[in-house]
């Protein structure tokens, strides 16, 4: 076990040094001037220049990737350059909008989920069956700007129930973790009924049917605590997805989440801010697969963690 | 012909099929279909105030924000987003083969470089690099089309690595391999035509995908330039409108969910027709 983790945490340091490379890299090549940028339409090349030398602009390229890694191992994310503050202090603040509004999307997901694929597999074939999947279809096929703008048209506007945006109260997280909510339960519902159609004609499940189970007790205790498992694997990618880019949601409803700081950051080429937000969204990513990796024994034991090995 | 044989026989796919059709036959033949300029700013196609006309006789789904028609520009929005649509996931499936198949036939050492490639992209913020990537570069047709394909193609290379792996412990690869035949041989010969199934399912399924990003890369203004049409930048264009004029954003958004639908439909009909083990699980 401990040698198992030790080479998940090698890879994953491995692979978040990679992203760092890439995204430094990426960010260094691109046609975009950032010290222009800071300097303003009017500035002169003197001023220009002045700017690059203080940001350290002028140097090579490795020179300022190394600057950027041993800040790095510092926990020094460095200095947004137009927001003249810590990178780090940025991202924390963001933080607890973004951590909330995640729960109550994936909260709300595994709800409707869960639901309506256990009443998907349990009426398979049916009009229920039907109409369920055919919704999940489109919720999977729905962009979620178009999501958004609905759900504000409907909720906010017309019926006036709750605000158009914004952050503060229970009711201003609705809207947000609706959309995501709703859309995600697509993937959920339909991994779901997969699951539960196939431990219904499992063995176990008929048996304990002839034993005289309740139609209930076999759906939930007997089958679904053997087709939850692929559930943990979709929360484990979606807490990634969620950390990195709730940024058209949070952007729509003027969430103040981490998703709209990466927004604003790249608008202005603010590359410290995006740097960190890349990064902080990456180590969300490797760490919602290893967390899913490492539960998925402790609910089904049968499941054997193979060595060292990424998926 | 047995594969569209079966496919025929699901009535979803082939309404699926049918809309794709006719999309691709609008977008085709955008300039004769429209039936109004898509870039022309008609002066009566405001209203006094400057406002959008709603839907009318003339304006078949009334007028944008600048006077020019709805429908037309939706039906030269097709046309973008085909376009982005093949383009991007041409290179996403190329890409993903070449690098899935080399992969997996060479293993060792290279195999294990390209594959960890693909780990590290796996932990790339998908939307977020598609993000940066749009923002810093001009926006064009093609490089939104890029940017999608930079980020779709690792899933094509998983699969047909995974798949190619099994392939070659088969006998037949054995057998050409001691029949002297040139690794460049058995790869295009005997392993290409293997993988074919997996990259049409997921080459169609890309497109639904593709739709989507190109569709949310225009709403936050870094996808397709103004005034080319797209779905996605009609909606950005539109969307202070779009309280007093709910038409602006309804239409072009169904759109762009009829076509990624469809697609979805058809790419998943293939895959339980491509791939007899998956069926079972699927309905």
């Amino acid at each position: 076990m401990i040698r198992y983790l030790g080479g998940r945490i090698l890879q994953a340091v491995l692979v978040l040094l990679g992203v760092t490379f890439v995204t430094f890299f990426l960010l260094y090549v691109l046609p975009a001037d950032p010290a222009r940028q800071i300097a303003g339409r009017s500035a002169t090349p003197e001023s220009v220049q002045n700017i690059r030398e203080q940001l350290g602009l002028d140097k090579s390229f490795f020179e300022q990737f190394f600057t950027y890694l041993g800040n790095l191992l510092q926990g020094d994310l460095g200095r947004s350059y137009i927001q003249k503050t810590d990178v780090s202090e940025l991202v924390s603040s963001r933080l607890a909008p973004t951590l909330l509004l995640m729960v109550a999307a994936i909260g709300l997901e595994l709800m409707i989920g869960i639901f309506v694929g256990v009443l998907a597999a349990r009426r398979k074939g049916k009009t229920t069956d039907n109409v369920i999947m055919g919704t999940s279809f489109v919720a999977v096929s729905t962009p979620q700007f178009i999501a958004a703008i609905l759900f504000l048209f409907v909720f906010a506007i017309t019926l006036e129930w709750l605000p158009i945006g914004g952050y503060g109260t229970p009711q201003h997280l609705i809207l947000p973790a609706l959309t995501l909510g709703v859309l995600g339960a697509g993937w959920y519902g339909r991994m779901v009924r997969s699951s539960m159609i196939e431990a219904l004609n499992q063995d176990y499940a008929r048996t304990a049917r002839a034993k005289g189970a309740s139609e209930r007790r076999i759906v939930w205790v007997h089958a679904f605590r053997n087709a939850g498992l692929p559930l943990v694997a979709l929360i484990g990618i979606d807490i990634g997805i969620f950390m990195g880019g709730i940024v058209i949601v949070e952007s729509v409803f003027g969430w103040p989440g981490i998703g709209q700081l990466a927004w604003q950051a790249i608008q202005r080429i603010d590359i410290p801010v995006i740097m960190g937000v890349t990064l902080i969204a990456a180590i969300a990513i490797v760490l919602g697969n290893l967390l899913a990796d490492l539960l998925a024994p402790l609910i089904d034991p049968r499941v054997k963690l193979k060595g060292g090995k990424n998926r | 012909m047995t594969v569209v044989r079966e496919l025929l026989k699901k009535k979803l796919i082939i309404a699926a099929i049918i809309i794709i059709a006719l999309i691709a036959f609008v977008a085709l033949l955008a300039d004769i279909v429209a039936p109004h300029d898509p870039n022309k700013q008609y002066f009566e196609g405001l209203t006094i105030e400057g406002a959008p006309l709603a839907p009318n006789s003339e304006f078949l789904m009334g007028t944008d924000l600048l006077g020019r028609d709805l429908l037309s520009r939706i039906i030269h929005g097709a046309r973008t987003s085909l376009i982005i649509g093949l383009i991007a996931n041409g290179v996403a499936v190329t890409l993903g083969a070449f690098v899935g198949l080399l992969a997996g036939f060479l293993r060792g050492k290279t195999g294990a470089i390209l594959m960890r490639m693909t780990d590290l992209m796996m932990a790339f913020p998908a939307l977020l690099l598609a993000i940066t990537l749009a923002a810093i570069f001009e926006p064009s047709l093609i490089i939104v089309a890029l940017v999608i394909a930079m980020v779709n193609w690792v899933q094509v290379a998983r699969v047909v690595y995974t798949q190619t792996v099994s392939l070659t412990e088969r006998d037949f690869i054995q057998a050409s391999h001691s029949l002297g035949a040139t690794n460049g041989r058995i790869l295009r010969r005997h392993l290409l035509p293997h993988v074919v199934p997996t990259l049409l399912v997921y080459g169609t399924l890309g497109v639904a995908t593709t739709v989507l990003l190109e569709a949310t890369l225009s709403f936050l203004g870094i996808g397709v330039r103004p005034p080319t049409p797209s779905w996605g930048n009609i909606i950005f264009e539109n969307q202070t409108y779009f309280v007093t004029a709910p038409w602006l954003v309804f239409f072009p958004a169904a759109a762009i969910l009829l076509l990624a639908v469809s697609f979805n439909l058809l790419g998943d009909g293939l895959r339980d027709v491509l791939d007899p083990t998956q069926r079972g699980r699927k309905s």
